[in-house]
């Protein structure tokens, strides 16, 4: 019961009973579109009109496929081992992405925990976070040749930055209200990190996964233009060397979808997992 | 009987002096309310006999017995609630507390004694304010204490919730035999919960001054008996204020 409720009890119910009595009437059933559909409009619009400019013949073909013969590239392609280079693909992501942050969130937990790690450590990986991605990959095929391991670590460069940003900023940024009731309860600093700044730093932890999730497929598409015989930076590159655009815009349409997936997929977890959070979107959605 | 005895020989910040000498005593059940000018220290003093604040001079005896630190009979409940918002009331409550503690009909009653008897499983963000503050407290005498330190606890509510709150604290102190020492701003409140109001002085420095409520429980809020001690009180936080 609320505090007000608790000092004026029975006013709630006073209004309802106190005004004129209205004829039944069945509550009118509101038909509400599904949440996702709003987020398909403008793909399908600029679908509609690549469709439409092209077979108006305002756009060469061959530079510009439509859409439907994407769709039927993407069906040939399903025949001829298309499935192959999407899990090739998605599972270069899933392992580099794991390592990627995991190395990401116990650098970045002791660098935010301990000032000495932090003051021997930051400066570089600051340092390194300013490389672009392309730079590391003659370097990874000169020490790791042209095999997995390179496409890996690059996947794994990818997703660590922002992860690690994400971590050591997230527990930095505790309310240091939080930590003073921790210290009134005699907390070591191992249950203090357990039960309240990693739980505090979630929602930036779970913000620099996503974004380290989105830059794990980027780096994964890099690694696989430049050495790769699977895959759907493969796919992009075949596409390229045979004049094929409506199978670059097949891999990218493919890469759109995945990474969407994957993401809408991380947003899910983050809600699952913040739903204690008393913020802005929750009341929004509510 | 003096229960907790406190020395504060010189805390400062800075070089600037915030407290001390000071010489302060809390009896078993008895409430005691500390006012003052802003910067006078009265947050810091909690902090200080919390175990929060280590970096002063002086000593602290519970029961004749040095205290180092935090100590478990002493309970503090500050401004805000500061419960963990992914908690639920009940997980906040049992929070620090050893699996061995973990008794629930002790949570169980102490969610009915601060009026939040089916809440347990609720999160912060699902309760009202006066509701928090509550949890706030139940939380403080989760571990038992003999001591409840209270800083500005009723400052962020409403008028009503705040009296309903008052009430409450008055009850618990009495069935736990609690001695409470909380900081406020509100003469009326000072006036209405204590045993005895002591007036911290801006910078440092003895009491500014010491006032033992006459009036016997259960007081009324409209006591005018009260009156004239509201008055020297007004003036003496006036002339405090001033010397700040």
């Amino acid at each position: 019961m609320s505090e007000q409720a608790a000092i004026y009890p029975g006013q709630h119910g006073a209004a309802a009973s106190d005004a004129p009595r209205q004829p039944s009437r069945p509550p009118a059933r509101r038909i509400r579109p599904p949440r996702w559909l709003p987020g398909l409009l403008l793909p399908a619009a600029l679908l509609a009109t690549a469709e439409l400019a092209v077979r108006a013949g305002m756009l060469a073909p061959n530079l510009l496929p439509p859409p439907s013969a994407i769709l039927e590239t993407i069906a040939e392609l399903a025949q001829r081992g298309l499935a192959g280079h999407v899990a090739a693909s998605a599972l270069r992501v899933a392992a580099g992405f794991a390592a990627g942050a995991l190395a990401a969130i116990l650098l970045g937990t002791a660098t935010a925990l301990h000032r000495p790690t932090h003051a021997f450590f930051d400066p570089t990986v600051q340092a390194l976070r300013a490389i672009p991605s392309l730079a590391w990959v003659p370097l990874l095929l000169l020490w790791l040749g042209i095999d997995e391991a390179p496409k890996l670590v690059l996947i794994a460069i990818g997703a660590f930055f922002p992860v690690y940003m994400g971590v050591a900023a997230g527990i930095r940024g505790v309310d240091r209200k939080l930590v003073e009731v921790a210290r009134l309860y005699r907390l070591s600093a191992s249950q203090q990190a357990r039960q309240v700044l990693l739980p505090a730093a979630l929602p930036a932890i779970l913000t620099g996964l996503r974004n380290g999730l989105g830059l794990a497929w980027m780096f994964m598409v890099a690694a696989e233009l430049i050495a790769a015989s699977k895959g759907l930076g493969y796919l992009l590159s075949d596409g390229r060397e045979t004049s094929r655009a409506d199978i670059v815009l097949a891999a990218i349409l493919l890469l759109a979808i995945l990474g969407k997936a994957s993401d809408s997929l991380m947003l899910r977890l983050e809600q699952r997992l913040l739903a204690w959070r008393d913020s802005f979107e929750s009341h929004d959605h509510a | 009987m003096t229960m907790l005895d406190i020395r504060i020989d010189d805390k400062s910040y800075c070089g600037q002096k915030v407290l001390g000498p000071l010489h302060l005593h809390l009896k078993q059940g008895e409430v005691v309310s500390l006012l003052g000018a802003s910067g006078s220290g009265k947050s810091t003093l909690l902090s200080i006999l919390a175990g929060l604040d280590r970096d002063w001079r002086g000593s602290v005896q519970l029961d004749g017995t040095r205290l180092q630190g935090v100590h478990p009979a002493i309970s503090l409940v500050f401004q805000e609630p500061r419960l963990f918002p992914w908690l639920t009331v009940a997980e906040n409550l049992r929070f620090g507390l050893p699996s061995a503690d973990d008794c629930g009909c002790e949570l169980e009653m102490l969610l009915e004694e601060t009026g939040l008897q089916g809440l347990g499983q609720r999160l912060p963000k699902q309760l009202s304010g006066g509701q928090a503050q509550r949890a706030a407290i139940a939380r403080g005498l989760m571990r038992r204490p003999r001591i409840l330190l209270l800083d500005e606890p009723f400052s962020a509510v409403d008028a009503f919730t705040r009296m309903k709150l008052q009430d409450l604290l008055l009850g618990i102190a009495a069935r736990h035999q609690l001695a409470i020492l909380q900081v406020t701003h509100d003469i009326d409140e000072a006036l209405y919960l204590s045993d005895r109001i002591l007036v911290l002085r801006a910078g440092g420095g003895p009491l500014h001054g010491e006032f033992t409520v006459p009036s016997a429980r259960p007081r009324s809020r409209s006591d005018a008996s009260l009156l004239p001690l509201k008055d020297r009180m007004l003036d003496l936080l006036h002339l405090a204020e001033q010397a700040g």
